[in-house]
C-alpha cells in the first residue's frame, strides 16, 4: 500500500463507520455501532501515528487527490498537505476521539439515540481530519464547515429540549458569521494570488506583502492585513473569540463527551491551527497580528471571570475553555505560532480529560450538574478524582504538568512581543493565571471535597434555569417548549440517600489515558516543538518584525538549558505565585469560609450581575441582531412587498384600470342634454381657442 | 455501424416531442377509473424521455463551444422561420434537469392526485417537452412559441390542482408573465425587420447601435427578469407557489424559474452585449436587492411553501448576479447554482409535500417535533435545509461559493452583500427547520404521523444523492460548460456597436 493510500484511508475510514452506523442504525445491533466505529476511528489513530513516524524523519507530502472542479484557469482540488502540523494535528485528533468514544459507550448507555451518536462522532472526526489534512483553502473550508455542521448535530442531540436546539441554532449562525469573513478572505487570497493552493499563495506571499487595496473611497489598505483580517474572523467565530465566543457556553447543552472532542478539544482549536497554518501571511502583517493578540487576550481575561460564578460543572469548564483559547490566540497574536499550537496540544489533553471527568461527575450524580449540590466525591469517584487533580493541575500551569510547559511559554513570549497591543496583553494573560487557578480550584473543591451537599436540600434551580428562559424569550412561535418540565427528567439527581459510584471502565480508562499526556507530554515536547526543527519548514516566522520567537528561545537556552530546568525556574516565577494564591484563595473561600464568597456578592452585586448577563453579549445579540433582522424582514414584506410591489404597483395597475373604466363610464350616460352640454363647453373652448391664436 | 446510426437520431426532436406524445397517450388512454394503468403509463413516458436525453451527455463534445446536435428544418418559409434546435453546454444541463425532473413529477404525484389523474399527468409530460423546446430552439419565433405556450399547462395545473385561493394566483401569474413576453415579441419582430430571419446566430453577428441595445435589452428584462424572478418583480412566484400542488411548485422552482435565467444567456446577453454591460451595474445591485432583502423577508414567513419560494428568489439572485460579472468563474458559478437549485428546490418542496399530503397545512405554527414521528423524513429533511443553506460538500455551496469568489474579484463590496446569504440563509431554512422538525411533538396532527413510505423515500433519496454528488464532485457538471462559457465570454468582449465615422 503506497503512503498515499493510507493517507486516503485516514479521513474515509471514519466516514464508512460514520455512514454504515448512520445509514443502518435500525438494523443493526447497539454493540456493531461502537465496534465499528472505534474500529474505524481506532485504525485511523494507528495510521496517523505511522504518518508521524514517518514525518519525524522527514516524510512531507503535498498531493492532489482529485480535481474538484475547473473553471477558466481556476482549479479547485482535493487534497493532502502532509507535515508536522497536520500529522500532529491527526495524532492528537484520532486519540482524542478514540478515547471519546471509548468513553461514550459507558456515557451513552442508556440513550435511546446510541447508535446516532456513534454516527455523528465518526462523521466528525472525518471532518476535522480533512480540515488538518487539507492543502488548500477550499477544503479548508469544506472541513471548517463540516465540523461545523457535526457540531450542529450534536449541540441538538437531544432535540426535544428547547435549550438544546436553540443552542445549536445559535451555534450555527455565529459560526456562519465567522466564515461570512472566512468565506470573503478566502475570495481575497484567489483574488491576489490566484490560487487557492497553500504552497502555491505561501510562495507569492511576500511578492505581495506591499500591495494596496482600495476598499472604501481612497482608503489604502494594505492587502496582507485586510486578508489575515478576515481569515481571522472566521478563527473568531471557529475558535469562539469575543465577540464571537456567545455559542460556546451554550453548546454545553450537547451530551458531554462532544463537549470533550468538539467544544475542548479539537474542533475549537480549528481557528488556531488554521492561523498557524498560515503563518507565512500573518507574518506579513503587524497590524493583523496586533489584533489578533488583543482579541485573544480580551477573550483569555474576560471569559475567565465568567468562570468564577458559573455552577453548572459543565460551564465552569466551557469558560475556561474560552479562556484557554484566548490564550493560544494571544500566543499567535506574539507570532509565537509553535507555542500556540503546543498549548493547543496539551490544552487537548488535560481539557478532554477535565471534560470526561465532569461527564463522569455528572454520571455519578445522575445528570445533576450544579456543583453547589456535590461535594466529597473524592470517597465515591475516586479515579475521576484523581484525574481531574491532574487535569486541574495542568490546567493552572504547575511546574511539571503539561500546560506549564506551553501556559508559560505564551506568558514569556507575550512578554517578550513588542507589537502594539503586547502589553494589555500581558496583563490580561497574568491575572488570567490568577483567575485560572481560583474557578478552576474552586470546582474542585466544591466537586471532590466538603461535605455532601446533594444529602440536603438543593438548589432545584440548576444551571440551565437562567438560559431556559432566553431560549423562552426567543422563540415566542416556537412551541416546543410548553411541556418542557419532563425533557428536564434526564436531570433528576441524586436522592439524599444515595451514593454516586464510578461508572465502569469504559470511562475511567480514558481518563487514566489522557491523564498520562496531561502529565507528560509537555516535559517531552516542548524542546523539539519550541526550540527544535519539529516546525522548522511549517511555520514561517520573520524574525526580524517579530522577534519574540527568537528572544524566548534565547532565554531558554540561556536560563533553562532543559525542561526540568524550566519548571525548577518556574517555582520561583510570577505566575506560579499567582495560581498558588488563586488555589489558596479559592481553598479559603469555599472551604474554610463558604460566608465570605456570599458577602461578596451582596456587596459588589452589580459586578455580579454584569457576569451573571455575561456582559450582556447574549441579550444585545439576541435583541439587536435576531430582532432586528426579523423586524426588518416584516417590514420589507409587509411594506416592500405586499404594500408596495403588489398593492401599489401590480394590484394596483388592476384597480388603476377598473377606476378609469368605471369613470369613463360614466361618460356615457346616453342622455341627450349632458351630450349637447358638452358640445357647447367644447364648442366655446375651441372659439376661446381660434380667438387667442388670432 | 451502430455509431454512425446512433448519431444519425434526431435526439433533440425525440427529447421535445416524446414527453408530448407521451402526454397526449396518457390523455386519451387513461382515466380515473383505470388509475393505475395511468400512473404507470405517465411513468413509463417520463422515463423513456429521461431517457432519450441521457445520449445528450453522453455523446456531447466538451470541447466544442458551439451548437451541437443541431437539427434544422424549413418551417413557415414565408416569413423565414426555422425549424431549429440545437444545444451547447449552457442548455445541455438544463435539459436533463428537465426530463429528470419530470419523473420525480410523476412519481410525486403518484397516490397524491386521485382526480383528473390523466390530465394531471399529461400536463406535466406535455410541460415537459415545450420546456426542452424553450431550451434547445434556435430560432426566434420557434423559441417563443414553446415560451408562451408553456404558461398553459401550467396554468392549468395551478388553476386545477391548486389551493383555495388559487385564481388569484393563476391570473396574477398569467398576466405577470405575459406582459413581460409581449415586450419580447416586439423585439423578435424589430430584429427580423433588421436582418430579415428569426434565425438566433443571425441576431448575434447582428451590429446595433447602443439605443437599440438597450431598447432591446430592456424588452428582453421584462420578460425574463419576471421568469427569474427579479426583484421588484418577484410577487407573483410565492403566491403561485401558495396554490400549486407540489408538482406544480417543483416543475415552477426547479425548471421554470431557469427559462428566464437561460434566456438571458441565450438572447439578451449576445444579441445586445453592449447593453448588457451598460446594465451590469444595475443588474448586479436588483441580484443583490434579491440575495439580501428576499433573505429578510423569507426569515419572517409563516407558510413552509413560501419562505421556500422567498428562499429561491434569493438563490437566483445569485445566479443573475453571476452573469453580469462577466468573469468566466461566476458565469459557471451562476450555471451550476441554476442546476443545484433545481434539486434542492425539488427536494425542499417535495418535503413540504410529503408533511402537507398527512396534516393538510403548510403553516409553520401547525408543526413541531415532527422527527419524533418521522425520523428517516427528518434526516433528508435536515441535508436539504443545509444544502440549502450552501453547506460544503452539498451542491448548494458550489455555485454560490463559485459565484462570492468571483464577486471579490469584481467588486469586494458585491461579494460582501452575496455573503450575507452565508448567514441568512441558514438563519430562515435552519429556523424553519428547528420549528417544523425539532421539539417535542406539538399536537395530535403532528403524533399521528407515519414517516416515509417507499415511495417518498424514493424520491428523497435520488434527489439527496445528486445533492450529495454534485457538491463532492462537481467537476462532470461544470466540464460541460466551460468550452461554451469561454466561447460566450469571448463574444460578449466584442462590442457590437456600428463603427462611426469619426
Amino acid at each position: 500500500m503506497t503512503i498515499k493510500q493510507i493517507l486516503m484511508l485516514i479521513p474515509v475510514l471514519p466516514l464508512l463507520a460514520a455512514a454504515v452506523v448512520g445509514i443502518f442504525r435500525n438494523y443493526l445491533p447497539r454493540w456493531a455501532a461502537h465496534v465499528l466505529t472505534i474500529a474505524g476511528v481506532g485504525a485511523a489513530f494507528a495510521l496517523s501515528a505511522y504518518i508521524f513516524k514517518q514525518t519525524l524523519n522527514g516524510f512531507t507530502l503535498n498531493e492532489a487527490v482529485y480535481t474538484w472542479l475547473n473553471s477558466g484557469s481556476v482549479h479547485f482540488e482535493v487534497g493532502f498537505l502532509i507535515d508536522n502540523l497536520s500529522a500532529m494535528m491527526m495524532v492528537v485528533v484520532t486519540f482524542v476521539s478514540l478515547m471519546v468514544h471509548i468513553y461514550t459507550i459507558g456515557y451513552m448507555e442508556e440513550d435511546p439515540g446510541y447508535s446516532r451518536f456513534f454516527s455523528y462522532i465518526s462523521l466528525f472526526t472525518f471532518s476535522m481530519l480533512m480540515l488538518v489534512m487539507s492543502n488548500n483553502f477550499m477544503q479548508l473550508f469544506f472541513g471548517w464547515e463540516a465540523v461545523g455542521l457535526v457540531s450542529y448535530l450534536l449541540i441538538g442531540f437531544w432535540f426535544t429540549r428547547p435549550t438544546a436546539i436553540y443552542a445549536n441554532l445559535k451555534a450555527f449562525l455565529v459560526n456562519r458569521v465567522g466564515d461570512f469573513g472566512f468565506l470573503l478572505g478566502i475570495g481575497m487570497v484567489l483574488y491576489y494570488f490566484g490560487s487557492l493552493d497553500y504552497a502555491t499563495v505561501f510562495q507569492h506571499a511576500p511578492e505581495l506583502a506591499d500591495t494596496q487595496v482600495n476598499l472604501l473611497g481612497n482608503c489604502q489598505w494594505s492587502l496582507m492585513t485586510v486578508t489575515c483580517l478576515l481569515l481571522f474572523v472566521g478563527a473568531m467565530g471557529k475558535s469562539a473569540q469575543v465577540p464571537l465566543h456567545v455559542w460556546l457556553p451554550d453548546s454545553m447543552e450537547g451530551p458531554t463527551p462532544i463537549s470533550a472532542l468538539i467544544h475542548a478539544a479539537t474542533m475549537v482549536t480549528a481557528g488556531i491551527f488554521m492561523v498557524a497554518r498560515m503563518s507565512p501571511l500573518y507574518e506579513l502583517s503587524t497590524t493583523a497580528l496586533s489584533t489578533v493578540m488583543v482579541i485573544g487576550a480580551i477573550t483569555a481575561l474576560f471569559m475567565g471571570f465568567l468562570g468564577i460564578i458559573q455552577n453548572d460543572i459543565k460551564r465552569v469548564v466551557a469558560y475556561s475553555t474560552l479562556s484557554q483559547l484566548g490564550y493560544m490566540t494571544v500566543a499567535l497574536g506574539a507570532s509565537a505560532y509553535t507555542v500556540a499550537i503546543f498549548h493547543l496540544m496539551t490544552h487537548a489533553f488535560f481539557k478532554a480529560l477535565l471534560f470526561l471527568g465532569a461527564g463522569s461527575v455528572i454520571m455519578g450524580m445522575h445528570h445533576d450538574q450544579d456543583i453547589r449540590n456535590m461535594g466529597n466525591l473524592k470517597k465515591y469517584l475516586p479515579i475521576t478524582w484523581i484525574t481531574s487533580l491532574i487535569g486541574s493541575l495542568a490546567l493552572i500551569g504547575t511546574p511539571f504538568f503539561a500546560g506549564f510547559y506551553s501556559k508559560d511559554s505564551i506568558i514569556e513570549a507575550v512578554e517578550l512581543s513588542h507589537i502594539p497591543g503586547s502589553g494589555f496583553a500581558y496583563f490580561a494573560v497574568i491575572v488570567g493565571v490568577f483567575v485560572t487557578a481560583f474557578y478552576s480550584f474552586r470546582l474542585y473543591f466544591l466537586v471532590f471535597h466538603g461535605e455532601e451537599k446533594w444529602r440536603h436540600a438543593k438548589h432545584d434551580d440548576h444551571a440551565h434555569a437562567a438560559h431556559h428562559d432566553q431560549a423562552h424569550k426567543d422563540a415566542h412561535d416556537d412551541h416546543a417548549h410548553d411541556d418542557h418540565a419532563h425533557d428536564d427528567a434526564h436531570h433528576h439527581g441524586l436522592g439524599p440517600n444515595e451514593n454516586p459510584h464510578e461508572p465502569g471502565w469504559v470511562v475511567t480508562l480514558p481518563l487514566a489515558l489522557l491523564a498520562i499526556p496531561s502529565l507528560v507530554i509537555g516535559y517531552i515536547a516542548l524542546e523539539p516543538m519550541l526550540y527544535g526543527d519539529f516546525f522548522k519548514n511549517v511555520i514561517f516566522v520573520n524574525s526580524e518584525a517579530h522577534p519574540a520567537m527568537e528572544h524566548l528561545a534565547h532565554h531558554y537556552h540561556e536560563f533553562m538549558h532543559s525542561p526540568a530546568g524550566m519548571a525548577i525556574h518556574g517555582f520561583a516565577s510570577l505566575p506560579f505565585f499567582l495560581a498558588a494564591s488563586g488555589v489558596l484563595l479559592s481553598w479559603f473561600f469555599y472551604m474554610k469560609r463558604p460566608d465570605i464568597p456570599a458577602a461578596i456578592k451582596a456587596r459588589f452585586i452589580v459586578i455580579y450581575n454584569v457576569l451573571e448577563n455575561k456582559y450582556g453579549f447574549d441579550s444585545f445579540n439576541e435583541k439587536f441582531f435576531a430582532g432586528g433582522s426579523r423586524c426588518l424582514g416584516s417590514l420589507l414584506w409587509k411594506f416592500g412587498d405586499i404594500s408596495l410591489i403588489d398593492g401599489a404597483m401590480v394590484n394596483g395597475t388592476a384597480n388603476t384600470m377598473g377606476k378609469i373604466a368605471a369613470k369613463i363610464r360614466n361618460l356615457q350616460s346616453g342622455l341627450i342634454y349632458h351630450y349637447a352640454f358638452a358640445m357647447i363647453i367644447g364648442v366655446f373652448l375651441l372659439m376661446t381657442f381660434f380667438i387667442k391664436i388670432n | 455501424m451502430m455509431q454512425a446510426d446512433l448519431t444519425s437520431i434526431s435526439w433533440l426532436s425525440l427529447a421535445v416531442w416524446l414527453p408530448v406524445f407521451s402526454g397526449v397517450l396518457v390523455l386519451l388512454l387513461g382515466g380515473d377509473h383505470k388509475a393505475t394503468l395511468t400512473r404507470w403509463l405517465a411513468l413509463a413516458g417520463s422515463l423513456v424521455s429521461f431517457l432519450v436525453t441521457l445520449p445528450l451527455y453522453t455523446q456531447f463534445d466538451v470541447q466544442d463551444g458551439f451548437f451541437q446536435f443541431e437539427e434544422l428544418l424549413p418551417w413557415v418559409p414565408a416569413f423565414n422561420m426555422h425549424y431549429h434546435l440545437g444545444i451547447d453546454g449552457f442548455s445541455m444541463p438544463l435539459v436533463l434537469l428537465t426530463s429528470f425532473t419530470t419523473v420525480i413529477v410523476v412519481l410525486a404525484g403518484w397516490e397524491v392526485i386521485t382526480k383528473h389523474i390523466a390530465q394531471y399527468m399529461a400536463a406535466f409530460l406535455i410541460m415537459s417537452g415545450i420546456m426542452i423546446g424553450v431550451f434547445t430552439a434556435l430560432d426566434a419565433i420557434l423559441y417563443y412559441v414553446f415560451w408562451e405556450a408553456m404558461l398553459i399547462p401550467m396554468f392549468l395545473v395551478i388553476g386545477v390542482w391548486g389551493g383555495p385561493n388559487r385564481v388569484y394566483a393563476t391570473i396574477k401569474f398569467f398576466l405577470y408573465t405575459l406582459l413581460g413576453s409581449l415586450l419580447m415579441l416586439v423585439a423578435f419582430i424589430y430584429l427580423y425587420h433588421q436582418t430579415g430571419s428569426f434565425e438566433l446566430a443571425d441576431y448575434y453577428l447582428l451590429p446595433l447601435s447602443l439605443q437599440a441595445q438597450i431598447y432591446i435589452f430592456i424588452a428582453f428584462f421584462m420578460a425574463f427578469a419576471v421568469k427569474i424572478p427579479m426583484w421588484p418583480v418577484h410577487t407573483w412566484l410565492p403566491d403561485a407557489h401558495v396554490e400549486a400542488p407540489t408538482g406544480g411548485s417543483v416543475v415552477l422552482a426547479a425548471i421554470a424559474l431557469k427559462l428566464g435565467g437561460y434566456s438571458f444567456l441565450r438572447f439578451a446577453m449576445p444579441i445586445a452585449p453592449d447593453a448588457a454591460h451598460y446594465f451590469s451595474t444595475a443588474m448586479i445591485t436588483l441580484s443583490l436587492i434579491a440575495v439580501v432583502y428576499i433573505a429578510l423577508v423569507a426569515l419572517v414567513q409563516k407558510d413552509m411553501k413560501k419562505l421556500i419560494a422567498y428562499s429561491s428568489i434569493s438563490h437566483m439572485g445569485f445566479v443573475t448576479l453571476g452573469f453580469f460579472m462577466f468573469s468566466q468563474l461566476g458565469l459557471e458559478g451562476a450555471l451550476v447554482q441554476m442546476i443545484s437549485h433545481g434539486f434542492i428546490s425539488s427536494a425542499m418542496f417535495l418535503s413540504v409535500g410529503v408533511l402537507y399530503d398527512r396534516v393538510h397545512s403548510r403553516e409553520i405554527s401547525a408543526y413541531g417535533g415532527v422527527v419524533n414521528k418521522m425520523p428517516v423524513f427528518a434526516a433528508f429533511a435536515v441535508l436539504f435545509a443545509m444544502a440549502n443553506s450552501g453547506l460544503p460538500g452539498t451542491s448548494g455551496f458550489v455555485g454560490e461559493f463559485m459565484v462570492i469568489l468571483a464577486a471579490v474579484k469584481f467588486n469586494f463590496w458585491v461579494a460582501f452583500f452575496a455573503a450575507t446569504t452565508l448567514i441568512f440563509g441558514a438563519a430562515y431554512t435552519l429556523w424553519m427547520t428547528k420549528r417544523v422538525f425539532f421539539g417535542n411533538v406539538t399536537n395530535h396532527h403532528v403524533a399521528e404521523l407515519s414517516d416515509l413510505n417507499k415511495r417518498e423515500f424514493l424520491i428523497l433519496g435520488i434527489l439527496a444523492l445528486l445533492v450529495i454528488g454534485f457538491g463532492v464532485y462537481p467537476q462532470p457538471l461544470t466540464e460541460v460548460m466551460q468550452a461554451t462559457s469561454a466561447e460566450f465570454l469571448k463574444h460578449m468582449a466584442i462590442s457590437k456597436l456600428p463603427v462611426t465615422g469619426y
